[in-house]
Formats: C-alpha cells, sequence, structure tokens
C-alpha cells in the first residue's frame, strides 16, 4: 500500500447525554484512500459530516468503529485505536491541520505562532522565524504586524496566520478546513499556489472547499460524503 | 531533534500509577486510577471541587500514603523505583532537585519573608551549592525567565503582587531543573489578565525544557492551553481520560459533557 491515508468503514455516532441520550449519527461507512501528492477534496451539503471526517483523520474526534490508517514515519497506524502518546507524535511529525479559526496563545507574536511548528520539531528559532516571515510576506501579512499577537487582527489576518501556520512545517499529510473562506481574491490565488507547491513536494491533502471555483483549482478527485449518510 | 521531541519519543514512562486508592473511614477519596506519564508530557486532572484531583496529587508526590496501589518512578539511574520503598536521602532529591510543586497559594512555596534571590538560591543551596556569586546569578537570571525585574532580587515576596508571587515559585522549582512538576490549580488566585501571561510562561517553559507536569485545574481552558492529556475525575474516580483535544471537543461521558458546555463563552 502506498496510500498515506487509508480510511475504511469509519463511523461516528455522537450520544448527547444532556439531552436525554439522544443519538445522533453523522457518519458511516466512510472509506477512501489519499496518495502522495493528491488533493482530495470532500463535498457536500453543510451537516454532511465533511469537517467531522477531518477531525477524525486528525485524532480531534474519536472514531466509533473501522479504520483510519495512516502512513506514519514508515509503518501504517490506526488512528482509530491509537493511543493518546502515538496521535501526539503522529501529529508531530505526519498530520498537519489547518482550521477555519486561529485559536492562539494570548501574547504571543504572531512571527513565533507561524514559526511554532518548526521550533517543536527541533529547527533553531532565527532560522524558523525567517521562514515564517517569508510565509507572512507572501499572504500579504506587513511586517509591522508580526510582533503583535493576532488576536488583534482582522478574520481575514487570522485566517492568514493560521494558513502560515498550517504550511510552514513539512508534514506528509495536510488537512484543511475552509483554507480560503473568508479571503480575498489575492490571498485565495496565494493558497492555491502553495496547495500546487505542497502537491509537487508529494503531501497527501484532504480539504474541504465551499468556493467551486478553488476546489476546481486544488482537487484531484472528490469524494461526495453523502454518501456516508448515517442518518437512521 | 530538540530535548523536547527526544523527551516525547522517550518510550519509557517517568511515572507510573497502578490501582491507587486512598480512603478516609468509609470515604472513598480516590479510587482505582491507573496511568502512565512520560517524560516531557503535561497531563491535567480537571474535576469539580471534592471530586478527589488534590487527594490524587498529594498521592502522586508522595505526600500522602495510598490505602491500596502504588506509585513508581523511573529514578535518574533509569530503575522505576516504588516511592513507598525509598529511603530518606532518596525521597529528599525527589523533593529538593527532581520534583517542583506549585502550590495554588505561593505563601505555601515561598518563604514570604526573605528575599526573592534567597528564595530561589535556596533550593540550590539544598542541594550543595556554595558559591554566593554563582547562586545570585543564577536567581537573577531565573528571575528574568519569569519576568520577574532583576532590581527586585532583595525584595521579599511578601512585597510582590499575587502574579509575582506564582511567577517567583515557579522559578524556585526549576532552578534545580526538575523533570516532573505538580501543580496545584497555578492560575487559582489570579486576575484573568495575569493568568494568560503566567499560562503562556508556564507553557514555553515546560516545553523548552521538556518538563513532565500533572496539572490540577478545575478550569478547562487551563487544561486545554497547557496539557496534552487529561483525566477527568468524579466522586474519587476516573471517569474518562485520553488527548486534551478529544476530551474537550468530543467528550463522552455525561458529566464531561455537561463540564464542557457549563463554559460561558467569552
Amino acid at each position: 500500500m502506498t496510500a498515506m491515508i487509508d480510511i475504511s468503514n469509519a463511523e461516528k455516532t455522537f450520544t448527547m447525554h444532556l439531552q436525554g441520550g439522544v443519538e445522533l449519527p453523522v457518519v458511516r461507512g466512510v472509506s477512501f484512500q489519499v496518495e502522495p501528492g493528491e488533493c482530495v477534496v470532500l463535498s457536500g451539503p453543510s451537516g454532511a459530516g465533511k469537517s467531522s471526517i477531518l477531525k477524525m483523520i486528525f485524532g480531534n474526534y474519536r472514531c466509533d468503529g473501522g479504520r483510519i490508517g495512516i502512513r506514519h514515519q514508515g509503518q501504517v497506524v490506526d488512528l482509530a485505536t491509537a493511543e493518546p502518546r502515538q496521535v501526539l507524535s503522529i501529529r508531530r511529525a505526519t498530520i498537519g491541520y489547518v482550521s477555519q479559526f486561529l485559536r492562539a496563545v494570548p501574547r504571543v507574536p504572531t512571527i513565533d505562532v507561524v514559526a511554532e511548528p518548526l521550533i517543536a520539531t527541533g529547527m533553531a528559532r532565527e532560522e524558523a522565524r525567517a521562514r515564517a516571515g517569508q510565509l507572512l510576506r507572501r499572504l500579504n501579512i506587513p511586517q509591522r504586524l508580526w510582533q503583535l499577537p493576532p488576536s488583534t487582527f482582522s478574520g481575514g489576518e487570522q485566517q492568514r496566520v493560521n494558513i502560515a501556520h498550517g504550511f510552514i512545517s513539512d508534514l506528509p499529510i495536510l488537512l484543511l478546513d475552509e483554507p480560503t473562506a473568508s479571503l480575498d481574491a489575492a490571498n485565495r490565488a496565494v493558497v492555491v499556489e502553495l496547495v500546487a507547491e505542497k502537491k509537487k513536494a508529494g503531501v497527501a491533502m484532504v480539504a474541504i472547499v465551499h468556493d467551486d471555483e478553488i476546489r476546481h483549482l486544488i482537487a484531484d478527485r472528490i469524494v461526495d460524503v453523502t454518501a456516508f449518510a448515517a442518518a437512521a | 531533534m530538540s530535548e523536547l521531541t527526544s523527551a516525547l519519543d522517550n518510550d519509557q514512562p517517568l511515572l507510573v500509577a497502578d490501582s491507587l486508592s486512598k480512603n478516609y473511614g468509609r470515604l472513598s477519596a480516590c479510587r482505582d486510577v491507573s496511568f502512565a506519564l512520560y517524560p516531557g508530557e503535561v497531563l491535567a486532572v480537571v474535576g469539580e471541587s471534592g471530586s478527589g484531583k488534590s487527594t490524587l496529587l498529594q498521592l502522586l508526590s508522595a505526600q500522602l500514603e495510598p490505602s491500596a496501589g502504588r506509585v513508581s518512578y523511573r529514578m535518574r539511574d533509569g530503575v522505576l523505583r516504588d516511592l513507598a520503598s525509598l529511603g530518606e536521602a532518596e525521597r529528599r532529591f525527589l523533593f529538593r532537585t527532581d520534583w517542583g510543586f506549585v502550590h495554588q497559594d505561593p505563601a505555601q512555596g515561598l518563604r514570604m519573608a526573605v528575599s526573592a534571590g534567597a528564595n530561589v538560591g535556596e533550593r540550590l543551596m539544598a542541594v550543595g551549592w556554595n558559591h554566593y556569586g554563582r547562586i545570585r546569578d543564577t536567581a537573577s537570571n531565573w528571575l528574568e525567565r519569569v519576568e520577574i525585574d532583576v532590581g527586585r532580587i532583595d525584595d521579599a515576596p511578601k512585597t510582590y503582587s499575587g502574579g509575582m508571587r506564582q511567577r517567583l515559585q515557579i522559578a524556585r522549582n526549576l532552578v534545580t531543573e526538575p523533570r516532573l512538576v505538580f501543580m496545584d490549580e497555578p492560575t487559582g488566585g489570579l486576575d484573568v489578565s495575569v493568568q494568560a501571561r503566567l499560562l503562556d510562561l508556564m507553557r514555553s517553559l515546560v516545553s523548552e525544557l521538556g518538563l513532565a507536569a500533572i496539572v490540577v485545574t478545575h478550569d478547562l481552558a487551563v487544561a486545554r492551553l497547557l496539557s496534552h492529556r487529561v483525566m477527568v475525575m468524579k466522586g474519587g474516580s476516573v471517569i474518562e481520560t485520553g488527548l486534551t483535544d478529544q476530551v474537550l471537543d468530543d467528550p463522552r461521558e455525561p458529566y464531561t459533557q455537561l463540564l464542557v458546555s457549563s463554559i460561558l463563552p467569552p
């Protein structure tokens, strides 16, 4: 198997104990693969479970059944049953996640927020900051803002910081949840470029994109999530 | 590979709790708790007051004897030892050097009437440092690291604000380069703005030093910011455990769902 991600029959149900134990089936029978250098876009109306699937691949949501095979440091690990320590190791070395919203530590300057994933894998602080600066410049965040914490930024600026944070490291798998949602045309084009560079570098990607034009530009393959509808 | 990543990929647990229980008469304050903590890992223990989390912290840090079960710790020679079997010298080594303990009330962890420099230097003297100049240099270096103006080194912590006291307590604990730090509601009595600064400081120190930590808190935001893993306690038992973001974003147990849903959005 060469796939970076190999999901078979994964399923997810929420049990809402505070609402009298209501069972909320989200998805079932989720099965697809993602090869290196390929970008798979999940499609389907909102509420179909696209974000849930992405979160299951990141280990943020638990998987109630099936298998989520991730190629991690030369071997396949089933994320659905992995120990917390293994999931953390996978997040350090293999899977990156670009969420829609930035969850940053108060007080930390933007440049350090972006450089952090590189420092965490052992790069020297100055070198990591230099690379963070290059990426912020490409994403049109002016240098005078780099020393400020991103919590003071506009929504679009925060999202670009988030993208820089997600794209800076050389992880072999990237999950993108609406990476272009609040961006203008110029910055959307930068994201499309960044995705193309990642493909060339052999990165496997799964993305959620509502914008038809962007989807057309980045998708190698589309997986229709409505096929995994779990409505009882 | 940095110190942190190599610490995090270390496969040998630093501390192992094995079926720990503590009873007070018929009351069971802590029931059958087992887990392993690895080097560089931060574990948060959350739950409301009375859930047994502080009792657990005392059991883990050998301040309280368990009614059943045991705690083992990997000493610097690499051997995992039952805490109950340690001699007095080994226990002293743990308390003075290899462990830190950050109390909610800094007055419990500091000597309030002696200078800040002496508070930090004391831990060094306890492990045999005797060169005054070196002790003072190291102490002022640590005051800088915890963002305390070095000009205040000769002032006693009773003249400090709450946030400064808490940062001084952290410096006092970390100066001996411990491998494990226990924290009991470390941001407890502080203003929100002071909390954010302290959390940010603790987060960066823990990751720079590759420290393992066990943080008891009732504040889920503290758990989210500081910890890799979380254990939820209720009525003396651990009812849910897992990766921090997983437990907070996808809580399974009714009580955890209640805790998570009870947070007021800012």
